[in-house]
């Protein structure tokens, strides 16, 4: 065990866990952040997708030792309000099925948004390709990042 | 029976007036801040409350609508309270929404599956709704001293045009609630609907967009602990001895318990467990058949030709048909087993005690897994409670409720509350698949083209008919043979969204095409031309509505341009399943030798559409989930053991995969006939008929990418 300091949702947290946990299972069996899903365990799926920095990261193999002093965004940080763009095209085009996949799927378009404000089709399709949708949402999910990209 | 058009005593509804919000909000997700997760379970409002309904609406005009169904995506939290908010005039943005705890004396069939919620909870819903307003009615026009018929309702109030006197339902609620009500309580003109039809988002949308713990492995308690099982790796063998010594050593590890095949590994955190329980040194040996993929495509092929199947159906004379055809067509056609993969993976809290159990989980069969779990533990139901979760995917997996069972019973041995967690593996490894099946059909036609024969024989692994014997063709054609045969294994298998019909479908809409062809017809007219001659010369039971079906052929052939369009293959399906038609049309284009779907039309009539964006989401959804699995789905054994067990060995589809999809709706005014499930079914067929078009190559076996037309150097051997 050793102790971590982290920076979520602009906030701090110390955690005392094995340096070899997945900052997926710090945020909800130690935080209580559980909007961050697990469904594969090995990088597949996207369920548990949250922001490094900027960048899109898969929570469940991403060992807590490795993140330093990286900031991390978790679905519940992404705006205070639940009124991010992304959330509100998510909302307006009815996305959500069973709902499990699409916190990660938010963040993996949120991450996509920060660096590339304005992607191409092809751009969102090659970024959200990599996330899994079982209820098979991906018109919709599609739809919502095209929209919440004229909204940014 | 009850009468449609009265409220049964079963579902007699009283509002009860409740100030204010403080009852329902009873419970919040842990906090951010918060140290140690703990999650307030909801109260049990339903006791509380101490009547039997639906609804209740508070003074502040809030109304609160139960929704009794497991939500695994097939939007039932919006549909069912549109319903009966409809028939009360509610003001939507006032309803709210609350996911009842299993209740059999309050509600009825409280499951998800077979695409029958609205269907059968249609009427009770708009009773409901109903009953209220007409409570609140008689409330006001007492109140103003007017005969009830002068009010009228809108948006939450009661008015009384001549004074232009207006109460709102909250103001009412407390005078409505003592009110006795009539036994016959009239019902809306589909015509008036203001909220049933239209495009409602999704009540959680905003809870799943923010990432609030809705799902059962969201659920945490104080005190709870965390479990994971080592379930024997392969079908077909059984422990033999265990070593847990080094993994009890492990941090954070409280105990490791041995129960019938299961070694529970139970600790602090999910992680430790998951550390845990790869030290732990398992032996199994073997316990039954430990079968492959490979002896199940040889036992098929020996069992098509079984003289010992088991008839479904016999018309006319069949052997004769076929003796005397002009032409026979005869075709074989395979799909392998699936495993469900709901994005969230099995889980289950349980809780048990002396005295009571509490279960708190995904599941789509609540009142089965308590009615389970009380055998289990010899704890009469009473004393069980069953707490619904949102699930993350059901597709039927959470129709059985063994893992129900495993939470259960580990508590009961460790006498703790604990949460049981399934890996992805665990899932994919765990059964209850799709059964792998195989069928050969045969066709007789005479020297006109005429279908004078039909024969189907099914056989499958686990599933006992593998046939839809009074489905279509039966009854357009004089003599036909139906029979299965199967094969019991180890191997356990289950219901898998729309059950048979998932993989039957694509056989027989990809037959049907090859016969229309056979004999010289468009597939289409095919089609027709048999609905018709069930329609004038009915042959034996027919299970399907000859005018839907004719109906979304014509409306699909028109909405897709059928045979007028150039530069693109299309490939025509139709499908009665549950109680609801689909017919679809796939459009495919080359890429050189490789054909690309690009786009399926569908036209569906499933009765009253209730949200037209949780209808287009079920089609569009559904289309997706046909095709990826067809396309891709396919999961084998070597020596009773799965081979594929995670993401990256077996194929969901994904984004850039998924065809443009066009859907319909026939607007036809009669009750809901479901959803969660006819529009997948038929995908299968039309793609596999689209590709045949453009290609000349038939699709033989799923998954089609391992189809010569896709995959030249993996031809079947057969």
């Amino acid at each position: 065990m050793a102790i971590f300091n982290l920076h979520i949702n602009g906030k701090e947290f110390r955690v005392d866990v094995a340096p070899d946990t997945p900052l997926l299972w710090v945020l909800r069996d130690h935080l209580g952040l559980v909007g961050t899903k697990f469904s594969c365990g090995i990088a597949e799926c996207g369920a548990c997708t949250v922001l490094l920095g900027d960048n899109a990261i898969r929570s469940c193999v991403y060992p807590i030792s490795k993140i330093k002093a990286s900031k991390i965004t978790t679905i519940e940080g992404l705006s205070e309000k639940g009124d991010h763009p992304l959330q509100k095209a998510w909302d307006e085009v009815d996305v959500p099925q069973c709902g499990y996949c699409q916190a990660g799927q938010i963040m993996t378009a949120a991450a996509l948004l920060r660096q590339n404000p304005k992607p191409s089709d092809q751009e969102i399709e090659d970024t959200m390709h990599d996330n899994l949708c079982r209820c098979g949402a991906y018109h919709r999910i599609r739809e919502a990042v095209k929209l919440a990209s004229t909204k940014i | 029976m009850t009468t449609l058009n009265k409220t049964s005593r079963r579902d007699f509804l009283k509002i009860t007036s409740i100030s204010g919000s403080g009852l329902l909000l009873g419970f919040s997700w842990f906090s951010v801040d918060a140290e140690t997760p703990v999650i307030m379970t909801r109260a049990n409002f339903a006791g509380e409350l101490g009547f039997n309904s639906y609804l209740s609406i508070a003074t502040d005009g809030t109304i609160t609508i139960f929704s009794p169904n497991p939500e695994l995506g097939q939007n039932i939290m919006t549909s069912f309270p549109m319903i009966v908010a409809e028939e009360l005039d509610a003001d939507w943005s006032k309803v709210k929404v609350v996911q009842a705890p299993l209740d059999t004396v309050k509600f009825d069939r409280q499951l998800t599956g077979g695409s029958g919620a609205i269907p059968h909870s249609w009427k009770r819903l708009r009773n409901a709704g109903a009953s209220a307003r007409y409570l609140l009615v008689a409330a006001a026009a007492n109140r103003w001293k007017v005969g009830s018929e002068e009010c009228i309702t809108s948006n939450g109030f009661v008015i009384h045009e001549k004074s232009g006197k207006k109460l709102g339902y909250g103001e009412l609620a407390e005078e409505a609630s003592k009110i006795t009500l009539p036994a016959d309580i009239p019902l809306k003109n589909r015509k008036d609907f203001k909220i049933i039809g239209t495009s409602v988002r999704n009540i959680e949308n905003k809870n799943i967009i923010t990432g609030k713990g809705m799902f059962g492995l969201d659920f945490y308690r104080k005190g709870m602990v965390f479990a994971m099982i080592q379930r024997p790796p392969a079908f077909g063998t059984k422990i033999k001895s265990v070593d847990a010594a080094a993994a009890k050593a492990m941090p954070g590890i409280i105990d490791v318990v041995t129960f019938k095949n299961n070694v529970a590994v139970v600790g602090k955190s999910t992680w430790e467990i998951m550390k845990a329980r790869k030290a732990v040194k398992i032996e199994y040996e073997k316990d039954g058949n430990m079968e492959s993929t490979a002896e199940h495509d040889q036992l098929f092929v020996s069992l098509l030709n079984s003289g010992d199947a088991k008839v479904r159906r016999k018309d006319g004379d069949p052997e004769a048909a076929f003796k005397n055809a002009a032409k026979v067509i005869k075709s074989e056609f395979q799909c392998p087993f699936l495993p469900h993969n709901p994005m969230e993976p099995m889980n289950f809290f349980a809780d048990v005690r002396p005295d009571r159990v509490e279960l708190i989980g995904p599941t789509q069969t609540p009142a089965a897994a308590r009615a389970a779990t009380a055998k289990l533990l010899g704890i009469p139901e009473d004393k069980i409670s069953v707490e619904i979760t949102r699930l993350g995917g059901g597709f039927g997996r959470r129709l059985k409720f063994d893992f129900v069972l495993e939470a259960a019973e580990l508590s009961s041995i460790i006498k703790k509350p604990v949460k049981l967690i399934w890996l992805r593996e665990d899932d994919m490894m765990g059964g209850s698949y799709r059964p792998a099946v195989r069928y050969r059909f045969e066709a007789a036609l005479d020297a006109q083209g005429n279908l004078i024969g039909y024969k189907l024989r099914g056989v499958g692994i686990n599933v006992n008919n593998s046939t839809r014997e009074n489905n279509f063709p039966a009854g357009a054609v004089d003599n036909l043979l139906i029979d299965s045969v199967e094969h019991i294994s180890p191997i356990t298998t289950g219901a898998w969204r729309a059950p048979v019909t998932n993989f039957l479908a694509f056989a027989e809409q990809s037959f049907i095409d090859e016969v229309a062809l056979a004999a010289g017809k468009d597939p289409v007219q095919f089609r027709l031309e048999l609905l018709q001659k069930a329609r004038k010369n009915p042959v034996g039971t027919i299970s399907y509505n000859i005018d839907r079906m004719e109906t979304v052929i014509k409306q699909a052939a028109e909405k897709s341009g059928w045979g007028t369009k150039k530069g693109v293959s299309q490939g025509f399906s139709v499908y009665f399943s549950h109680a609801s038609y689909v017919a679809q049309v796939c459009e495919v284009v080359m890429n050189g030798a490789k054909p690309v779907v690009k786009k399926v039309y569908a036209v569906s009539d499933c009765g009253e559409v209730v949200n037209k964006s949780g209808a287009l989401q079920q089609v569009m959804g559904a289309i997706v989930d046909g095709y990826g699995h067809a396309m891709y789905g396919s999961l084998t054994f070597k020596d009773g053991e799965p081979e594929q067990k995670n993401f990256d060995e077996y194929r969901i589809i994904r984004m850039k995969e998924i065809p443009e999809i066009e859907a319909y709706f026939v607007d036809n005014g009669i009750d809901p006939t479901g959803l969660g499930e006819p529009a997948l079914p038929p995908t299968g067929g039309a793609v596999a008929n689209a590709i045949f078009k453009a290609t000349g190559m038939r699709l033989r076996n799923q998954p089609f990418k391992d189809e010569p037309v896709f995959n030249p150097k993996r031809a079947k051997g057969f």
